[in-house]
């Protein structure tokens, strides 16, 4: 059985402004179901590739399709299936929540009792229901983004498309807007999202495109992306006492890329599978006390600053 | 059909969502602060100047066929003008203030983008926006239309004919396309700047300049390019026609020459009139409205086209706009 065909395909996507070269050649598929994060700094073509997506800009050469069409060319047939929450959103501020997406409903050709009850609908599940008689002017940023949330949820679209959906967002509001995220993912629908908080999007972004300069440079799982920069795709934390020399132990078992001495009694390993057992074995081996052994993935922050790094050099 | 290889057609109506944004539209200018304070002020001044011209009109004039259009046309002490001459004020004053903000308010509200995320085109956007503030106009005018003949009706006791009703009413189709011109002007400012305060600044000033100072420059220029050296008819002639070639650029004269057609059936010729043109006339007599219409047919298809040609220049220039703020 042959894959179906992915939701958003684009071959050698390229926008320039003048010299200045905004996306790259891109080259990305992205399949139904799944979180892909854009990620990379502000200036590196994150938003200029989604507005070429959703045929709000045109690309100077390459293709796009989207769900099987050409947003240059048939961008309503997109946008009726494409819900897109653009970076730092705006609404009516006069307006109440339920004005503001009675005027998208409406543009939607969504109309009468149906509209309604969509509308009910989505800002009850992003838990807008006690606001949505107030001005959107009242909103904290946190709200609003929840509000940008439901919009696209109106128009039960097949694709999400975020762009910086936890920019300016406390930790709190931040870390529920990642859960609401996952719901998202959770109902099926295929999610693209940018951002350059890349802890933050690590956690729910089931793949990521590293940008930087208008080119993706490295795509992949994080896990992926860990090994092939790092060396290592896992990090083991070990706190022993006693004997404080095992930095040759610990670096002779087969796996282990790299050892660190942190401090007296504690030492970091990046590994390339989960070693614990083996590492703890070895422990036992010496005269030293194991007292605890932790395990974290490397975050895409490091991923992303020795990549960079390394590049410059 | 020819296509250019790289340029791919649309498909799909660009009209597709249009009357969701003129309903938005007029929704918005209707229930705004900005437009209350205009609509009350235009109620003054109308109220004021139309209850002045009835107490003129019943002191007075006794025996006049269109009675009614005087109450238009008559400015009296203590205002000194007339019902048309502040209408001449107060509308691109109101049509700017409508239409001084349409895009460049949705860009700063960050709703620019997220709008054009639902499935409409950029035209429609354009479009609606300008058919929600023209038909809020369209609303004030023939409400404020409606009021006039009211009061005159309920203070002079007379009936307005079939042809003053007539001639008033295409009255209030000149002052909507009047209308229409300041606020695709101001249309086009408001894609053309980004901040608010400088498309209103820019709109007002192209105002102040037609308002003020284009009479000014047209006699200049009209003295200099066909000078009265001898003191010749012909030169006079020339030089007359050359200034009202010239004023005619103004959307203000154009407006202004519509009101005197309309309002004044008296008035047979907007321009100078040689002696061997009138032989025949008799003087003082009314034209049929049909030869009224005739007269300003011109200037009232060259609104429409000025307006036509700022709308398109505007859609250009959107057109080419990147979306991000």
């Amino acid at each position: 059985m042959s894959t179906p065909a992915p939701v958003i395909e684009t071959q050698g996507l390229t926008k320039r402004y003048g010299a200045f070269t905004a996306v790259d050649d891109l080259t990305l598929r992205i399949h139904a179901g799944e979180v892909f994060g854009l990620l990379g700094p502000n200036g590196s073509g994150k938003t200029t590739t989604i507005l070429m997506l959703l045929g709000l800009t045109e690309p100077t050469s390459g293709t796009a399709r989207v769900l099987g069409e050409d947003p240059a060319r048939n961008p309503l047939a997109v946008k009726r299936r494409v819900g897109y929450l653009p970076d730092s959103v705006g609404f009516y501020d006069e307006l109440t929540a339920v004005e503001n997406l009675a005027y998208t409903a409406r543009l939607n050709g969504l109309r009468g009792r149906e509209a309604d009850q969509r509308i009910d609908d989505v800002l009850d599940r992003m838990g807008l229901a006690d606001v949505a008689h107030k001005p959107v002017g009242t909103f904290s940023r946190g709200m609003k983004q929840r509000l940008g949330l439901a919009e696209i949820l109106l128009k039960q679209p097949q694709v999400a498309i975020l762009d910086e959906p936890t920019a300016g967002l406390d930790p709190h509001a931040a870390h529920e807007f990642l859960d609401l995220i996952r719901g998202l993912r959770a109902d099926g629908l295929t999610v693209l999202l940018s951002s350059h908080l890349l802890h933050q999007v690590q956690a729910v972004c089931d793949r990521v495109g590293l940008f930087n300069k208008g080119k993706m440079v490295l795509e992949g799982t994080v896990e992926d992306l860990a090994r092939r920069v790092l060396g290592g795709a896992y990090r083991i934390s070990v706190e022993v006492t006693g004997d404080d020399n095992l930095e040759a132990a610990l670096a002779g078992l087969p796996g282990v890329v790299r050892v660190r001495r942190e401090r007296p009694g504690l030492y970091t390993l990046d590994t390339q599978a989960d070693m614990r057992g083996e590492v703890a074995r070895r422990i036992a081996t010496t005269r030293a006390n194991l007292l605890g052994i932790t395990i974290t993935q490397p975050s895409l922050d490091e991923v992303y600053e020795k990549y960079f790094r390394v590049s410059a050099a | 059909m020819i296509r250019r290889e790289g340029t791919p057609q649309r498909e799909g109506s660009p009209w597709t969502g249009l009357w969701a944004v003129v309903v938005k539209e007029m929704a918005d200018h209707l229930s705004s602060p900005r437009m209350r304070v205009l609509e009350g002020l235009i109620l003054l001044t109308a109220i004021g100047t139309v209850y002045l011209a009835i107490q003129n009109i019943r002191q007075t004039i006794g025996e006049d066929p269109f009675l009614f259009l005087r109450l238009f046309t008559t400015a009296t002490e203590p205002l000194n003008y007339s019902f048309v001459a502040f209408m001449g004020f107060l509308i691109p004053l109101t049509a700017i203030a409508l239409g001084f903000d349409a895009i460049n308010g949705e860009y700063n509200r960050r709703t620019l983008s997220r709008v054009l995320a639902q499935p409409i085109y950029r035209d429609a956007l354009l479009l609606g926006k300008f058919l929600g503030a023209l038909f809020t106009l369209t609303i004030t005018l023939a409400g404020l239309w409606l009021l006039v003949t009211g009061l005159g009706i309920y203070r002079l006791g007379v009936i307005p004919s079939g042809e003053e009703v007539a001639r008033s009413l295409l009255f209030l189709l000149a002052t909507v396309a009047y209308a229409a011109i300041w606020l695709a002007l101001a249309m086009m400012f408001s894609v053309r700047f980004r901040q608010p305060a400088t498309s209103a600044m820019a709109a007002m000033a192209v105002w102040l300049f037609f308002a003020v100072f284009w009479d000014i420059i047209v006699r200049i220029v009209a003295g200099i390019v066909r000078p009265v050296q001898y003191g010749f008819g012909e030169e006079q002639l020339a030089q007359a026609q050359l200034q009202l070639a010239l004023s005619r650029l103004s959307p203000n004269t154009l407006y202004a020459e519509m009101i005197l057609a309309f309002l004044n059936p008296q008035v047979r010729a907007l321009g100078p009139v040689l002696l061997t043109q009138l032989e025949g006339a008799i003087l003082g007599t009314p034209l049929p409205l049909s030869q009224s219409l005739l007269l300003v047919w011109p200037q009232l298809t060259g609104l429409t086209a000025a307006v036509l040609i700022l709308f398109a220049a505007t859609y250009v220039n959107f057109q080419r706009q990147e979306v991000r703020a």
